[in-house]
């Protein structure tokens, strides 16, 4: 049950419940949908991005409470931030759920985003928490085909 | 005068080794028996002797190993044609599982009998191994696929199927009983529809085989197809029975060893009926652990499965009813223990999490019914499936846990 705790820990479940910045933005420059065939989730990143800084980020779609919080708390974590940083991030956190266990799981910049740890130990909802990151790194590399993460 | 006697399901349970293990520090509470079974110590014991004592190939060795193992091999294909009330073992041909079985029809009875403008009847509830292997041949053909609709309560609209069919119906592909909503079809009734028009059915037989006798040539279709995992034996080996005339008609489906009669470079002959279709070394241990599976069904007897599994059905249709926001998918008046439902305010993959984390093993997921799915409007499902290794204290623990689960997300 403590496992259970720490995958869904009161601030994604706050975020599931009312995810933040869903909606789509009026001047959009970058998008991307993503989709997990798995288990249905599917998502679209809106970016407005100008001069390498990410001005706005948005999200639409639905899914379950993990890849919405994940969607939700990525848009407040870039929001202002450059497109480097956006990459960046995104490897941190893809290191923070799939690392062997041995090398551990450093948080580096991802603050807030390491609430996400608890999903380690749920090998098969990794692609729920990183859906909405993968679709983001394509929507930042402007690919226009939908992404999979099965 | 023999009598019914209910199942003993805890001594049932002592002969599933897997249920003396724990799950997440629980006793295992093993929903997903639509998925794959459990396998009992006969099964195990029936692979895991032939490994040890009696290995050899089959229809190769002039020596007593080899010998032994293709009359094992010979007289599960016998088990297998007794099961399910085939004319005769030639009619009987090892496959890996449903998918390949059907996959097989439509290669090799499809190629041939298709033509541009055809058309194939399927359903709207069918598995994706149900709808791709037609949907593949009919691509190439040229033909096209026709879907029978299901109702709000989760069943064929037969009204809709006899409209349906038409001149260029050239065969039946449907599933006998549903994977997502348990529910039984009326494969009688389709079946005489299409008899009336001299087309042949094939039934996709992988959730009926485990939840009642089949006899396919009572049920009066034209091929049948199933896989032993679903019925407490081994993974990889299936089987599709056909007509022996069809069958003899059709093409070879794989070309190689055991499957020929004579080659030249100029020329191959195949060999007879069921070899013509088992292309290099197949599954024999598996084959032999089919066996064990089918008997070990046969000694528990159907009446005393079908009455238990109906009292555990009423027992979780009951107890889902009283958890508020439950909500099932379909309603069919004829069904196996097989339900589909989705929480509100609850995603059911993170409904499966809280499950798991009970010791609860379900599927979260489309079932590979996407279509279907979408047809309830929903992208995915929480499905609870039942076995007569189950308890009423399973089907409880299931309501706690998605209670639970309510409480997680909602609270």
């Amino acid at each position: 049950m403590s496992e259970l705790r720490e995958l869904y820990q009161e601030v994604i479940l706050d975020h599931s419940k009312r995810p933040r910045n869903f909606r789509r933005p009026g001047s959009v420059t970058n998008e991307a949908h993503g989709r997990n065939p798995l288990c249905g989730d599917t998502l679209t990143v809106f970016l407005d991005v100008r001069d390498g800084t990410i001005r706005d980020i948005a999200w639409e779609g639905h899914g379950c409470a993990i890849s919405t919080a994940s969607a939700s708390m990525m848009t407040e974590s870039l929001k202002g931030k450059t497109i480097e940083d956006g990459k960046s991030l995104f490897e941190w956190f893809h290191r923070l759920l799939t690392a062997p266990p041995d090398l551990g799981a450093p948080a580096g910049p991802l603050g807030k985003l390491a609430v996400f740890t608890g999903v380690r130990e749920f090998p098969v909802r990794v692609k729920c928490a990183t859906l909405a990151w993968h679709t983001l790194k394509a929507a930042l590399e402007r690919e226009t085909t939908p992404v999979s993460t099965e | 005068m023999k009598t019914e006697t209910l199942l003993d399901v805890a001594r049932v349970r002592r002969d599933f080794p897997i249920f003396s293990r724990s799950v997440r520090g629980k006793p295992l509470v093993y929903l997903d028996n639509a998925n794959s079974t459990q396998k009992p110590r006969a099964v195990i014991d029936a692979e895991r002797r032939f490994y040890e004592t009696g290995y050899a190939n089959i229809h190769r060795g002039v020596y007593l190993l080899s010998q032994e193992a293709t009359e094992a091999y010979d007289r599960a294909r016998e088990r297998v044609a007794r099961f399910i009330g085939a004319a005769s073992p030639n009619e009987i041909v090892f496959v890996r599982g449903t998918t390949e079985a059907i996959n097989l029809v439509a290669a090799s009875w499809g190629r041939k009998a298709l033509a541009a403008g055809d058309e194939v009847l399927i359903s709207e509830m069918e598995h994706h191994s149900g709808i791709v292997p037609w949907q593949l041949v009919c691509e190439e053909r040229g033909a096209s696929l026709r879907v029978i609709p299901v109702t709000d309560e989760g069943e064929l609209d037969l009204a809709a199927a006899e409209r349906l069919f038409s001149p260029k119906t050239k065969i039946v592909s449907l599933i006998h009983v549903s994977n997502a909503l348990g529910t039984i079809n009326p494969v009688e009734a389709i079946v005489a529809m299409a008899k009336a028009r001299g087309v042949p059915v094939l039934l996709d037989g992988a959730q009926a085989i485990s939840h009642g006798p089949i006899d396919v040539r009572a049920l009066g279709c034209d091929f049948y197809a199933f896989s032993g995992h679903k019925l407490f034996g081994p993974t990889g080996i299936g089987v599709l029975w056909g007509r022996e005339s069809l069958l003899d008609a059709m093409p070879p489906y794989q070309g190689g060893g055991n499957m020929i009669h004579t080659v030249t470079f100029a020329k191959t002959t195949f060999a007879p009926l069921p070899f013509k279709f088992e292309a290099g070394t197949v599954n024999i241990a598996g084959t032999l652990g089919l066996h064990a599976a089918m008997d070990y069904v046969d000694a528990l007897t159907w009446p005393a499965i079908e009455v238990h599994e109906r009292a555990l059905l009423d027992r979780m249709l009951a107890a889902l009813g009283e958890v508020e926001g439950v909500r099932l998918l379909g309603a069919p008046r004829r069904r196996v223990g097989v339900v589909s439902l989705t929480v509100d305010g609850v995603h059911p993959h993170d409904a499966g999490t809280v499950l798991d984390a009970e010791g609860i093993a379900v599927r979260a997921g489309h079932h590979c019914a996407q279509p279907l799915m979408a047809r309830f409007g929903v992208p995915a499902a929480i499905r609870a499936s039942l076995s007569f290794y189950n308890t009423p204290e399973d089907c409880d623990a299931l309501a706690a846990g998605l209670r639970r689960a309510i409480e997680v997300f909602r609270g």
